[in-house]
């Protein structure tokens, strides 16, 4: 099996100024130290609350935040310190997806516009070869070809987030960071746009980073998931293992706090006591023994590695003094 | 024991004005609500079903919404004719309202103290005093650390969940009759979701109130709710308790909703099951049933007449021509 992209000790810290001078006082660790590999055609889904850095992550894999530490292997290539020129090169076989369809489009552009940027953006193909591949793009995505003339705001949200699939593989990427693709969309909508990127990963071989805070449209979708607390990976496996056997308390209570459309069940909720704490001031020790409904003594003292508990096989990374 | 309804909607029709011409976001609906019940409205964005829940405090931003036809009985009394200073003491005293927002929905430049103090003295004589102490109470009901410190804290103070929890209490502070919450979880984490979900029905049995539960989680509704509207391009398409609708689904929309939610599955599928196509435009709503063009079970007849909201059995109504 051939690895598209390797993640290694990433990190990612914001400065935070206050006081006389501005002087950077304090970091804030939104993404501190998370590796991960993400096989060719494969899909990782990545979970997590809000303010966990999971957005920070798939931004700094783009690089459209530089990253403070860490290895991004693209292709075995290390693509952290390229320059400009090589970086906007190597843009052309890593797109992104937004969430917001409203705001990722641009409102005075129309369709045939948008989907044709990228394409002038790299020079890629004559005026005929670019109208071509557009309308192929329309029909990927399965949008009327007519649409090419009208203006975003003439489409519902799930007709805008085909549009922004459409524009993300105007270069025919390898790989694709998905960011809560169909968050903003209704239910109905959702699983269109679900099956859509199935669809695309099947057709053309794309490896997919989907980032989303619901572990319901992860498992459709993913090979792999990485749940995700506070800027670091808490546990790590296959779609099958995770769901069957989710190991870290923090995974078991995200799953069952989905409510289940099933009057009979009743649930069975490990409901969490206060609020995911901020990167700004993460607590000493396991960053989640202040919620966890099994932490011991030594949660409160060393932070817990990442670590297989898994066979060399069947992987099953979870940080957690449980194991 | 008299049968009065707490609260009956009566055929009810809201148009907006807008640019492109007039359209009916809501399009003769009628309901009820028990005391003490638990009332879930679903549907899509654009359904109709928050500016049926605005209606009923009159909070539709007028112009361009209107209440062209129909009643709001609460108690048998009719609100929809009730004046705006008559409205002040009614809101919050009788029905309240908690929304989607957490963020927006308090005063930022007011502490949370101040704003709950003011909705206690706004319907009952309490003193300053008094109605400070209420406003811990209330903050220990809903288990927030420190009550007496965090009183005086601003909203920006606070997080997302402490500040829904915090419109939940002040909400029921004057132990209305009726709650009705917008999406109260929508913009929250899974896990304080299930938090503030715990707290709303707790809350409800301890003063007795009856919600009207608005979302588009059909999984929130199987959870807290007895009985469920499914609403559709701003018509109500079936109405039952909340276990024979997750049972046996008879609107050929309600099947496809719950098929089409993603949840956990023992098994991957190859393929998640949809809807097909997309809500219609208001402004351009199809000649006879709404949802003809996305329905698998359409005939000829769908597309000429549209289907009233009958009862089909003594379990639920529908409206179709041909339900499941």
């Amino acid at each position: 099996m051939q690895n598209l992209l390797e993640v290694k000790n990433l990190k990612k810290y914001f400065p935070v100024k206050s006081g006389f001078l501005r002087r950077v006082r304090h970091h804030l660790k939104a993404v501190d130290g998370v590796s991960f590999v993400i096989q060719k055609a494969k899909t990782l889904g990545l979970v997590g609350e809000s303010g966990c850095g999971k957005t920070s992550l798939g931004r700094t894999i783009l690089r459209l935040m530089e990253a403070t530490a860490g290895e991004i292997l693209f292709e075995g290539i290390n693509i952290v310190h390229l320059s400009r020129k090589h970086m906007n090169k190597k843009r052309r076989d890593m797109q992104i997806i937004f969430q917001d369809p409203y705001g990722s489009l641009n409102p005075r552009m129309t369709i045939c516009e948008i989907i044709r940027e990228p394409l002038d953006t790299h020079n890629i193909g004559s005026k005929e070869e670019k109208s071509k591949r557009i309308l192929d793009l329309l029909d990927v995505v399965h949008l009327r070809r007519n649409v090419l003339n009208r203006y975003p705001h003439e489409f519902s949200g799930g007709q805008r987030q085909r549009i922004g699939i459409a524009r993300a593989l105007a270069l025919h990427p390898k790989f694709i960071v998905a960011d809560e693709p169909v968050s903003a969309l209704d239910v109905s909508v959702q699983s269109q746009v679900l099956n859509l990127i199935s669809e695309l990963q099947k057709k053309f071989g794309i490896s997919f980073l989907f980032i989303s805070h619901d572990l319901a449209v992860v498992q459709h979708i993913s090979h792999d998931v990485a749940v995700m607390y506070l800027g670091k990976i808490v546990e790590k496996t296959s779609t099958e293992n995770l769901y069957k056997n989710p190991k870290h308390p923090y995974t078991q209570s995200l799953l069952l706090a989905i409510p289940v459309a099933d009057p009979k069940q009743k649930p069975q909720r490990i409901i969490l006591e206060g609020d995911a704490p901020s990167s700004w001031a993460p607590p000493p020790g396991c960053p989640f023994h202040p919620r966890c409904p099994e932490a011991k003594e030594i949660c409160r003292e060393v932070i817990p590695e990442l670590k297989n508990v898994g066979t060399a096989e069947n992987e099953h990374w979870v940080s957690c003094h449980l194991y | 024991m008299n049968n009065q309804k707490l609260l009956e909607v009566q055929d009810l029709v809201i148009e907006f004005t807008t640019d492109k011409g007039k359209v009916r976001a809501v399009d003769g609906i009628s309901f009820s609500l028990n005391n003490s019940e638990t009332l879930g409205i679903v549907g899509e964005s654009g359904c109709g079903k928050t500016v049926t829940a605005l209606s009923l405090l009159k909070l539709i931003p007028s112009p361009p919404g209107k209440i062209i036809q129909g009643h709001i009985l609460y108690q048998g009394k009719d609100i929809v004719s009730k004046s705006e200073s008559a409205m002040r003491h009614f809101r919050g005293k009788e029905i309240s309202m908690i929304f989607q927002e957490p963020m927006t929905s308090l005063n930022p430049v007011f502490t949370i103290g101040n704003q709950m103090i003011d909705v206690i003295r706004q319907h009952t004589h309490a003193s300053k005093k008094e109605a400070k102490e209420r406003a811990i109470k209330m903050l220990e009901r809903i288990r927030i650390p420190n009550p007496e410190r965090r009183i005086d804290e601003y909203p920006h103070q606070m997080s997302g969940g402490m500040r829904q929890r915090i419109m939940i209490a002040m909400a029921l502070s004057c132990n209305p009759k009726i709650l009705v919450a917008d999406e109260p979880t929508t913009a929250l984490d899974v896990t304080v979701q299930a938090q503030v979900m715990a707290q709303i029905s707790e809350l409800q049995k301890k003063f007795n109130t009856a919600v009207i539960l608005v979302t588009h989680d059909l999984g929130v509704i199987a959870e807290t709710c007895t009985n469920v509207l499914v609403m559709y391009c701003g018509k109500i398409v079936e109405r039952a308790d909340v276990s024979t609708l997750f049972e046996s689904p008879r609107h050929p929309y309600t099947r496809g909703l719950l098929t089409s939610i993603p949840r956990i599955r023992e098994k991957k599928l190859e393929k998640l099951p949809t809807i097909e196509g997309t809500v219609p435009d208001l402004l351009h709503l199809p000649v006879g049933c709404r949802y003809a063009d996305r329905c698998e079970r359409v005939r000829d007849h769908c597309r000429l007449e549209e289907p009233p909201l009958e009862k089909k059995d003594d379990k639920t109504e529908v409206a179709c021509f041909y339900p499941y």
